[in-house]
């Protein structure tokens, strides 16, 4: 130690930082031990043991997974899964893009407006906001009340698909704004000038410049919302009816209600290859934005 | 031709801002309600539902059991996943890319996937229904967040800022103190409430592995809702939101300070 406070003041501060360098590299494994460990015992033995009785109960086998993919409902409700995230990560793309485009637009006074209404939402917990959702959609509710002034007839919101897809939105709204907000505004809306003078019109401008500029942050939102949305458990089981269950739902089913930790386990494996295979797939798409990002 | 798309563009990005916020505020109307129904809009004022909050044992149980697992899990969260962003950011970048992707995978796993299985483990070693077991699974789940909030500081923070104060003589430890943990304390900050906020809201696992003796708020506003409609929900969740404007308030006023520096 003290030797080498004495070289660095011997004017080879190099030298000292690479040798500090070093040792925290042989040492740096240790900080981060304690994590893995926890992440070990909390995360990788829980699902082991999902896995591990997927197959183990009643018997060892297959028997789960050939009567998971062999039973219709059960399939309904992995293809209504994936129906139901896809259109929550449409829903989120339509209102989020304009949102967050505007969000690097304006300036910094509303800019900080309109980061609230996403942050505040983000943070208030997420079973307060779907009880609300409740009231909300409710066949006497606001949304209908405001529908029957209009004109139209009462319209079942509550305990259906669109409703759910309406509250899931709401929920995951905050993670597609964010990256896209973080991308868009690395993108120099000069660039949108330079091809308004070229004779670009508007719209091409923005198809041919601005939004393959955006891609990335497009992907990294969707994919998230994406994810996020095939584990959903509250949202749909407050907001949802017999029609619009979730594979989650079937899961907590199958393990609470009628102790079938076998075919329960086998239902949340398909779940996590699912997410999982969705996630190697974009994770070369979605890998730009994050460098995009810190190097700010 | 250019202001017509503009108002356009504004009002629907008024309509998205309506659609975030309004399911946060509806609560807060409702819990003045005088009668025993979650209705909006509401039909007269009373105090009823926040007295009944705080007297109700049930539910001031429940809050207690919450902030007692919360404050445990951001003091462990925070110290596990601080350790750990100084190691992610000391290692060769590879090594360090896998492992942070690796302890990052709590916050992509299915909520009901991992409940289940914490469930299983809890079941086998008498933790369902424990601090022990309530802390154990919150802070595995937030120290994603605390990796991330003080990676991000520990990325703009200068290292020749150590170097230089190891050349004038400060031991590593001397310099860790002195020198870079006042400069990461924001990112750390931001970290510990993440945690606290994570452990404050999650509601999957601690529905499985609640037990009578130990309940979360989140878990008690859960069974409040599918079982009575009780109003009180609409005063807590109107607490709540005070509280978390109030922590994400305090929040924005570290990251502002930390972005001037």
């Amino acid at each position: 130690m003290a030797t080498r406070a004495t070289d660095s003041r011997n004017n080879v501060p190099a030298v000292a930082a690479g040798d500090r360098r070093r040792w925290f590299r042989g040492q740096a494994f240790w900080l981060v031990a304690p994590a893995l460990l926890l992440l070990v015992v909390c995360l990788g033995l829980p699902l082991a043991i999902v896995t591990l009785r997927s197959f183990s109960e009643p018997q060892w086998g297959w028997q789960n997974y050939a009567w998971f993919f062999g039973t219709p409902v059960n399939l309904t409700v992995l293809q209504r899964t994936f129906a139901i995230s896809a259109w929550v990560t449409l829903v989120c793309l339509i209102a989020g893009y304009p949102y967050a485009y505007v969000m690097t637009a304006v300036g910094p006074k509303m800019r900080l407006v309109l980061i609230l209404c996403v942050l505040v939402p983000f943070w208030v917990s997420g079973v307060v906001r779907t009880l609300a959702w409740v009231i909300l959609l409710q066949d006497s509710g606001v949304i209908n009340s405001v529908i029957r002034a209009v004109g139209f007839g009462p319209v079942k919101l509550i305990r259906t698909q669109t409703g759910v897809v309406i509250g899931m939105a709401q929920v995951l709204l905050p993670f597609m704004i964010l990256p896209l907000y973080s991308v868009m505004k690395t993108i120099d809306l000069r660039l949108m000038q330079a091809a308004r003078s070229l004779g670009a019109s508007p719209a091409r401008a923005f198809a041919q410049v601005y939004m393959p500029l955006s891609l990335p942050g497009v992907y990294a939102g969707a994919i998230i919302v994406f994810i996020l949305a095939l584990g959903f458990y509250i949202t749909p089981a407050l907001l949802g009816g017999p029609r619009s269950t979730m594979l989650s739902t079937l899961i907590q089913n199958q393990v609470l209600s009628l102790l079938n930790w076998g075919r329960g386990g086998a239902m949340g494996v398909v779940l996590l290859i699912a997410t999982f295979v969705l996630l190697a797939l974009a994770a070369p798409l979605s890998r730009q934005p994050h460098k995009k990002g810190s190097r700010r | 031709m250019k202001q017509p798309g503009r108002i356009l563009l504004g009002l629907f990005c008024l309509l998205v801002a309506v659609w975030l916020v309004a399911p946060t505020i509806v609560v807060v109307p409702m819990s003045f309600n005088d009668k025993k129904s979650l209705a909006f809009p509401p039909s007269g004022f009373s105090w009823q539902w926040y007295q009944n909050f705080f007297t109700n044992p049930e539910w001031s149980a429940s809050l207690i059991g919450s902030l007692k697992v919360a404050v445990v899990t951001a003091v462990f969260a925070t110290v596990i996943g601080t350790l750990a962003a100084f190691g992610l950011d000391r290692m060769k970048s590879r090594v360090s890319g896998v492992l942070r992707a690796l302890l990052i995978t709590p916050m992509v796993v299915p909520g009901v996937v991992l409940a289940v299985g914490i469930y299983a483990v809890y079941l086998d070693t008498r933790l369902v229904g424990t601090m022990t077991g309530f802390v154990l699974a919150h802070t595995m789940l937030a120290v994603p967040f605390v990796i991330i909030a003080v990676s991000a500081s520990l990325e703009v923070f200068d290292k020749r800022l150590e170097t230089a104060a190891a050349s004038l003589g400060a031991t590593r430890l001397t310099a860790f103190r002195t020198v870079t943990l006042p400069l990461i304390a924001p990112g750390i900050l931001s970290g510990l409430l993440f945690a606290f906020v994570t452990s404050f809201d999650e509601i999957i696992v601690a529905l499985f592995i609640t037990s009578p003796y130990l309940k979360t708020l989140p878990v008690q506003i859960f069974s409040s809702i599918t079982r009575d409609a009780d109003p009180t929900v609409a005063a807590v969740g109107t607490l709540l939101f005070i509280v978390t404007s109030l922590v994400i308030g305090v929040g924005l006023l570290i990251g502002s300070r930390q972005g001037k520096r």
